[in-house]
């Protein structure tokens, strides 16, 4: 019990920006009309590649020497970019079709 | 952290949530993708090049190269693929974000230093991260149709128990042996194996809820490395994705009138069910051709379409509208019926539709189209299969049962466009093919509506 106590006041601010970013979640999507369901899955898809920020950090950090690292963050990278190229431009294809014809 | 980075973060933040606001109009969405992306930009340029560490060049170098390949590829992909390969392309993405997120994990378990909580963020990190990775690559074959659902005897026991093996696995590493790797790639695998069996057995055209609850988690992943980093970008970015991400789920869900739960565990276009079905409707059913078909839509006064997957395999989204403007042309008041679930994911038919410059006023959603068939004259149903079921109104037993659906069964006559008699992709036979009001013309959408339009231009 001690322990979760110590844990919240350590990391009481960390807290309150997952509390307050879960409610702006939910209130970003609640009230948006189905026809963009398809389009904003793929718009959050593409932001989920923010990990990619994770995977630069590892190939920033490693030893020239510690290959495994390296690797590892290496294929992070390539991983984390396609995710972030690829769900943009596929949701930018998907809002294409919903331009007003002129 | 330099400063000027922090405020970039900060930036990127901003920018994520405004983007995600604007994505839910459709006259903003456009540019709320555009503003989102700028943002994710900023933050990888800024975080090769504004950090505090001394980085060989080699480094650089291999960055470099990563961040090449990954674009063009992605690029490629995405720019090549049809619209109606979206929703799995979608799923493929998701799961290279979950597999990035695995591998950070895999890295900082080599650095790291005995303390409890940073073990147990990445292995939560890992954990997620592999669940997604496989999941989605499982849900992106079964969506292409190169996998079929498999379903394990007692599947929801042995899932329930790998689950919580795994957490207890976890545990256990984080309390005594936080530095064996051996244990740690047995974790790996175990979640990996996870993913498999989660998808795996999950009916097809429960698929999107799935998507978008794995899309939800990779978001969870990317939070949880982000703490690992103490890095508020990655942390705001990825929580604002997994409870996006979640309630889209839930909306899905109750567009389908099925709980979470339901679509997790329950046994979905079950084999048994399908055979329960065929036993009850039998009975004859009545073909047409497209040139009775043509007269039929020529002298009726109120058409409806109800599009569905099978236009979309076919390719089918211009010929409908050639259709469309042939018909209003002739004086028939001509309109879409847009489930919320037709297709493959919600929204699916609107993005083809608008593909082939179907104008919005004519897709009419769902509980706005139901009261107008029954002064309909002539109902074509292309390639829709489940979403105008009506066992989901009058067949208890059926696993569709409660599902809303398109009330086509009202309308004076009706013409289903199919391949041919196999059931829909929920598996399960559809009483409507044997209603006295339904003609069946048979072929693929393409060629059956292109038929159809040749007749109606000579008429």
């Amino acid at each position: 019990m001690s322990e979760l106590v110590e844990f919240i006041s350590n990391n009481l601010q960390l807290l309150y920006i997952l509390i307050l970013a879960i409610f702006i979640g939910v209130e970003l999507i609640k009230n948006v009309p189905s026809v963009l369901h398809t389009p904003l899955m793929s718009g959050a898809n593409a932001l989920s590649g923010v990990v990619i920020v994770g995977a630069l950090l590892v190939m920033l950090q490693a030893k020239p020497d510690d290959y495994l690292s390296l690797g590892l963050g290496f294929v992070a990278v390539i991983l984390g970019i396609l995710n972030v190229v690829g769900g943009f431009v596929v949701t930018d294809r998907m809002l294409q079709m919903f331009k007003k014809k002129k | 952290m330099n400063i000027t980075l922090s405020i970039i973060y900060l930036i990127t933040t901003i920018a994520f949530v405004i983007g995600l606001k604007m994505l839910g109009h459709p006259e903003t969405a456009k540019k709320g993708n555009l503003i989102s992306g700028v943002g994710m930009g900023l933050a990888i340029v800024a975080t090769i090049f504004l950090h505090d560490f001394e980085v060989p060049s080699i480094n650089y170098m291999l960055i470099g190269a990563a961040l090449l390949i990954g674009t063009i590829l992605g690029y490629l992909i995405a720019m090549k693929v049809a619209m109606t390969k979206m929703p799995e392309l979608v799923s493929l993405f998701n799961g290279f974000g979950g597999g990035s997120a695995l591998l950070i994990g895999l890295v900082e378990f080599g650095n790291n230093s005995e303390d409890a909580t940073q073990t147990s963020t990445i292995i939560a990190a890992i954990i997620i991260g592999s669940i997604t990775f496989t999941g989605s690559l499982i849900a992106w074959a079964k969506l292409n149709g190169s996998m079929k659902d498999i379903r394990l005897p007692k599947y929801n026991l042995i899932n329930n128990l790998v689950i919580l093996a795994l957490i207890a696995f976890g545990a256990y590493i984080v309390m005594y042996d936080s530095t064996n790797f051996l244990l740690i790639y047995l974790l790996l695998a175990a979640s990996l194996i996870y993913g498999v069996l989660f998808v795996i057995p999950i009916g097809g055209a429960d698929m999107p809820v799935v998507i978008s609850l794995l899309n939800s988690l990779t978001g969870i992943a990317a939070a949880i490395t982000g703490v690992l980093y103490g890095n508020m970008v990655m942390m705001v970015g990825g929580i604002l994705v997994g409870s996006a991400g979640l309630i889209l789920t839930f909306i899905m869900c109750k567009a389908m009138n099925r709980s979470l739960s339901n679509v997790i565990f329950g046994a979905f276009g079950g084999a048994d069910a399908a055979i329960a079905a065929v036993g009850k409707t039998g009975g004859s059913i009545k073909k047409t051709t497209a040139s009775d078909s043509a007269i039929l839509l020529n002298y009726a006064s109120k058409v409806i379409i109800v599009p569905g997957y099978g236009l979309a395999v076919a390719q089918a989204q211009h010929v409908i509208h050639e259709l469309e403007e042939l018909l209003t042309k002739k004086g028939v008041d001509v309109s879409y019926a847009i489930h919320p679930v037709a297709g493959r994911m919600p929204g699916h038919m609107n993005v083809l539709l608008a593909e082939s410059n179907v104008s919005y006023d004519k897709l009419i959603e769902m509980d706005n189209i139901n009261p107008q068939f029954p002064n309909t004259d002539v109902v074509l149903v292309v390639g829709a299969n489940d979403v105008v079921n009506p066992a989901a109104h009058n067949d208890p037993s059926s696993p569709i049962y409660g599902m809303p659906i398109l009330d086509v069964e009202n309308a004076k006559q009706i013409i289903v466009n199919k391949r041919s008699m196999n059931a829909g992709y929920a598996g399960i036979e559809n009483e409507l093919f044997f209603n006295q009001k339904t003609s069946m013309l048979f072929g693929d959408a393409k060629s059956a509506l292109t038929e159809l339009v040749n007749e109606l231009k000579n008429m």
